[in-house]
């Protein structure tokens, strides 16, 4: 690995081939945390792959390894035959912040890369000109990054990107930040751009959060299923493009993808048995907020769902995004109340007797589920009852999450537990002091 | 720089006119070239030390002395960019040199500014025998310390706050280290290093002032400079003189404000990355010359055309090719080492310290330094106490009432950047006409310019309270004392603490002048770690001085880390607004 490999002329017709792709994030205490886990994955000339995982699931980092940006802890990315050890030239990224440099103006932004190739000043100006007319932003080349909405930054963005005629084009979310009409037209025009080969780019990897949009524009999804992020599916969509978003081939991948996404596995959910285990599993809870999964039980109850939903249509009529409503979908069957499958989510027994009880009682209820099903808040609430002050410092849990989770991750899996127990009262939280204890505050 | 900054990147057409900006323009620049030729001529004439420069009183020669002093300024801050870009660049790029720079860094900041001047004056007199190049050099030296550390912390902490995804997009877009350096970095900085430039020299006017008159080994050297001036109108009881001095300083003053201050910070304003905030600034006229003038346009086209000869030969080097990084286990171990090192290292220095302590001065010297340190403490905590409860009702009240705070603020940095130096004869005289106290008296100098800090924080901070929380405590009748405990108290700490680690810093500094005073040949002395050191480097005992300046630096450190930094911290934590 040492050596670069010398070109390979039978890469057989793949632009990029990750083998074997591993990731592990080094912990300040040295231990591993593995991110990615053995992914292999090809990119066939002429192909728009969609990457689809929940968030967490390392779907960014395996495009950044791509990429050249982050080195892979094992495996090895391969370009046209050759490593991939650092950005390449041919590939170009567009960013979900858009990451544009706020101090250059648009002709600025677009020219950067040429410049930093060594091109000279005068093709630099028309080509990047040509690529600002090609993504429809002419009249604006002296316009500063602020002056622009979003839609139109992420314009420069994508301008930017392919001015330097890439090969490749890396895309990270790039309609996220992005309100919907706005990002439906972007991906309208620049789809339309590969369809029209107005762009010599031979493929495109595209991570997205929003499922109709990755089946809308790609040729092949692969769903990331999470901790480690590993391959959980590959879908092929062969129909033929500008697809019609409510015919019943669309509606039944789109549907196919949703259950992949929102299905709580077998890995995930976990064996229940020893307390080792009700330790161990879920301690990567979504961070679902109270409000939102009691709002959705209640809408799930009465008409029109009364009970049963189809996922896609639910996100529609709710107004959330998939990413809401995946982490909220995979709360309630955490908690017990509701089941997810087929693209569909069903309230369960106890979940409709939550959505009917008064708030008091509510409560009692989701207390008794997170007893039940959570092991990480049982075992707080078991750490309390026996310590004598009934009191113990969230660094000591805080502490037991890290051993599995980043830092960060820890964290923020800590705050959903104390929001989750407080609003259940089972435990309260001083956050001056940092200690969470049986008192009533 | 890399960029021909300032101008627009379209380039227009008819570009090589002349506009009536130009009419302005060159004049001003030629006049600046001949006047800075000169006075550069003037730094390095020979001089043997013993010899004694001739400063006249006569106002007449204070424009020239007043040039002086800026140019030392000048060099000075020039020095400290350098500085700055290189330190915080390697800083912010190496883990291990991370690792020794930045404390190294917090520790000179604690150092007093004019004790670098009394420790290093004598290896810049050596560096150039029979010239006056080294004393103006030792002088520039204690400007650059005034301003270097800040300006570097301020790049270090930006370097490497750079957004994630900007680094990564320049990586993508294949920009050397040199071209991201110069295209992403420095820019990004930039807005933070305007601010802070401008308040490091606001504070550097005061240590222009006192570092003109250098004591070497029993003889004082006197530079030729507006703080030369004064030290000599103090000698001959000239208060006609001090006040000509005055006014010359408050002239200086204004001419930075709009040459240099007003257009720096509208420009640095581009680089702004936060999106809110559509704060026209209004383009000062300064500002507006350099962008409209066709001779400053041709200026720009030549720097951007060398800049981009550097940066097309920086992107044809070979860029190393990234290899699977090392396993772990040896990055941990080199670290390891390099840690083992360090300790290593500065336990040697602790050793060496000992041993010199215990040969030059002994320990029960050291005793009594510590002693002297703490009743300076005493003078410093009491004065930033008094300060606070003058200046936060006051500030309060300014910030209340957006209108009143637009007018004085101007006025507040400018106070804040007068040289409260130049004040202090008139102080004096008045203790020895008045026969007051000097250990008392002479305290309120060391806050004298540095208590504008907290006001000045203090309305920004009201300023910067949301509306909602006064419409809000209206609302509910929150009133008198509790409005001021729950509401206006909690809402401007941060603000607050801030000013307060800024003043306290700066009194700590202004010890060392504050606690000697003289007024012809009266000499007033209060007792404490700063007259100490004034009179160790009187007397030219260069052991005693190192220790004074390690005792206060310690101080200073100290109470920084138990004091200031806990404050930072809980305002941070609890109290801040989003």
């Amino acid at each position: 690995m040492d050596t670069i490999a010398p070109s390979n002329p039978n890469h057989d017709g793949n632009l990029i081939t990750a083998e074997g792709i591993s990731k592990t994030y080094q912990q300040p205490d040295h231990a591993g945390r593995l991110v990615l886990d053995h992914i292999d994955f090809t990119l066939k000339e002429g192909e728009i792959v969609a990457i689809l995982g929940k968030s967490g699931s390392g779907k960014s980092t395996f495009l950044r390894v791509v990429a050249g940006l982050t080195p892979p802890t094992e495996g090895t990315v391969t370009y046209r035959g050759q490593p991939v050890y650092r950005p390449a030239q041919g590939i170009a990224m567009v960013f979900q912040s858009f990451a544009l440099f706020p101090w250059l103006t648009v002709l600025g932004n677009v020219e950067l890369g040429l410049e930093a190739l060594g091109v000279p000043r005068e093709e630099r100006r028309q080509r990047a000109i040509a690529a600002i007319d090609l993504i429809g932003l002419d009249g604006f080349e002296s316009a500063y990054p602020k002056e622009l909405s979003g839609g139109m930054r992420q314009r420069v963005g994508f301008a930017r990107a392919l001015v330097v005629n890439p090969d490749i084009l890396l895309l990270d979310e790039p309609f996220s930040a992005l309100d919907v009409l706005t990002a439906e037209t972007l991906r309208g025009d620049i789809l339309d751009l590969w369809l029209e080969r107005r762009v010599p780019t031979k493929g495109i990897i595209f991570v997205s959060h929003n499922i109709e949009e990755a089946v809308d524009i790609a040729d092949r999804i692969i769903v990331f299923g999470s901790d480690p992020g590993c391959i959980q599916a590959e879908i092929q969509i062969s129909l033929p493009h500008q697809r019609d978003w409510t015919s019943p081939a669309f509606r039944r991948i789109v549907d196919e993808v949703y259950t992949l996404l929102t299905t709580v596995r077998g890995r995930e959910a976990g064996r229940r048995g020893s307390r080792a285990d009700t330790l161990s599993l879920q301690y990567r809870l979504p961070d679902a907020s109270i409000q939102q999964l009691v709002g959705l039980l209640e809408v799930l109850t009465v008409d029109p769902f009364n009970g049963r939903a189809d996922l896609p249509h639910l996100a529609d009529s709710e107004h959330l995004t998939t990413d809401d409503l995946v982490v909220l979908a995979e709360a309630l069957q955490l908690l017990g109340f509701a089941q997810v499958g087929g693209g569909d989510i069903e309230i369960t027994v106890v979940g409709r007797s939550f959505a009917d009880a008064d708030m008091l009682r509510r409560k009692q209820i989701f207390a008794e589920q997170l007893m039940r099903n959570i092991g990480f808040i049982a075992h707080i609430r078991r750490v309390l009852d026996e310590r004598p002050g009934h009191a113990a410092p969230e660094a000591r849990f805080l502490g037991e999450l890290e051993d599995h989770l980043s830092e960060e991750e820890a964290g923020r899996v800590l705050e959903t537990v104390i929001n989750w127990g407080r609003y259940a009262e089972l435990f309260a939280y001083d956050y001056d002091r940092g200690v969470l204890s049986l008192e009533n505050p | 720089m890399q960029q021909r900054w300032g101008l627009p990147i379209v380039a227009w057409p008819s570009r090589l006119r002349p506009s009536f900006w130009d009419g302005i323009a060159l004049p001003l620049v030629i006049g600046l070239i001949m006047l800075i030729a000169w006075a550069s001529q003037q730094m390095s004439v020979p001089f043997q030390p013993g010899q004694s420069l001739e400063i006249s009183l006569d106002p007449m020669e204070l424009p020239a002395y007043a040039l002086r002093t800026v140019l030392r300024m000048v060099a000075a801050l020039g020095a400290s960019l350098v500085f700055s870009l290189g330190y915080a660049a390697i800083a912010a790029k190496s883990k291990r040199a991370e690792k020794l720079l930045i404390p190294i860094l917090d520790i000179l900041q604690s150092v007093p500014i004019l004790g670098f001047l009394s420790i290093t004056v004598t290896g810049f007199i050596a560096l150039f025998p029979g010239s006056l190049l080294g004393y103006e050099c030792a002088a520039i030296f204690a400007i650059f310390t005034s301003q270097a550390w800040n300006m570097t912390f301020s790049l270090y902490q930006s370097f490497i706050a750079v957004p994630h995804d900007l680094r990564e997009a320049s990586r993508m877009l294949h920009l050397s280290p040199w071209q991201s350096f110069w295209r992403l970095e420095v820019p990004f900085a930039l807005p933070q290093l305007t601010w802070n430039m401008m308040m490091s020299v606001s504070g550097g006017w005061f240590f222009v002032v006192a570092s003109e008159a250098i004591s070497v080994n029993n003889n004082q050297v006197l530079l030729p400079g507006i703080g030369s001036y004064i030290s000599v109108a103090i000698d001959h009881r000239d208060l006609w003189a001090v006040g000509y001095a005055i006014i010359a300083m408050l002239v200086l003053i204004l001419i930075y404000d709009q040459l240099l201050f007003r257009p720096l910070l509208a420009w640095g304003q581009r680089f702004k990355f936060e999106e809110l905030g559509e704060e026209e600034i209004e383009t000062p006229w300064f500002l507006m010359m350099i962008q409209r003038a066709r001779f400053f346009h041709l200026m720009g086209l030549g720097v951007e055309a060398s800049a981009r000869w550097v940066s097309r030969a920086s992107s044809r080097l070979p860029r190393p090719t990234r290899r699977p990084q090392a396993a772990p286990r040896h990055r941990a171990l080199a670290d390891g080492i390099w840690s083992g090192f360090l300790v290593l290292l500065a336990l040697g220095a602790l050793v060496e310290i000992a041993d010199f302590v215990r040969a030059e001065v002994g320990w029960s010297e050291v005793l009594h330094v510590v002693l002297l340190g703490l009743l300076t403490l005493v003078r410093v905590v009491v004065l930033i106490a008094l300060a606070a409860l003058v200046w936060v009702p006051i500030g309060i009240w300014i910030g209340l009432r957006p209108r009143v705070a637009r007018r004085v603020q101007p006025i507040i940095q400018f106070l804040a950047a007068f040289p409260a130096n130049l004040f202090f004869p008139v102080v004096v005289s008045a203790i020895v006409v008045y026969h007051l106290n000097p250990e008392i008296w002479l305290s309120p100098l060391m806050i004298l310019g540095t208590q504008w800090y907290i006001l000045f924080n203090v309305i920004a901070g009201t300023m910067a309270l949301p509306t909602d929380y006064q419409l809000v405590a209206g609302n509910l009748g929150v009133r008198n004392i509790l409005w001021w405990r729950r509401l206006a108290l909690p809402g401007i700490f941060p603000a607050f603490v801030t000013g307060a680690v800024t003043a306290s810093g700066g009194s700590w500094n202004a010890a060392i002048v504050a606690e000697v005073a003289k007024w012809g040949d009266t000499t007033l002395q209060a007792t404490g770690i700063g007259s100490y050191i004034a009179a160790m480097t009187e007397a030219g005992d260069f052991p005693r001085i190192a220790l004074g300046v390690t005792v206060l630096a310690l101080y200073v450190l100290l109470v920084n880390r138990l004091l200031w930094r806990r404050l930072y911290n809980l305002a941070e934590e609890r109290l801040r607004l989003d």
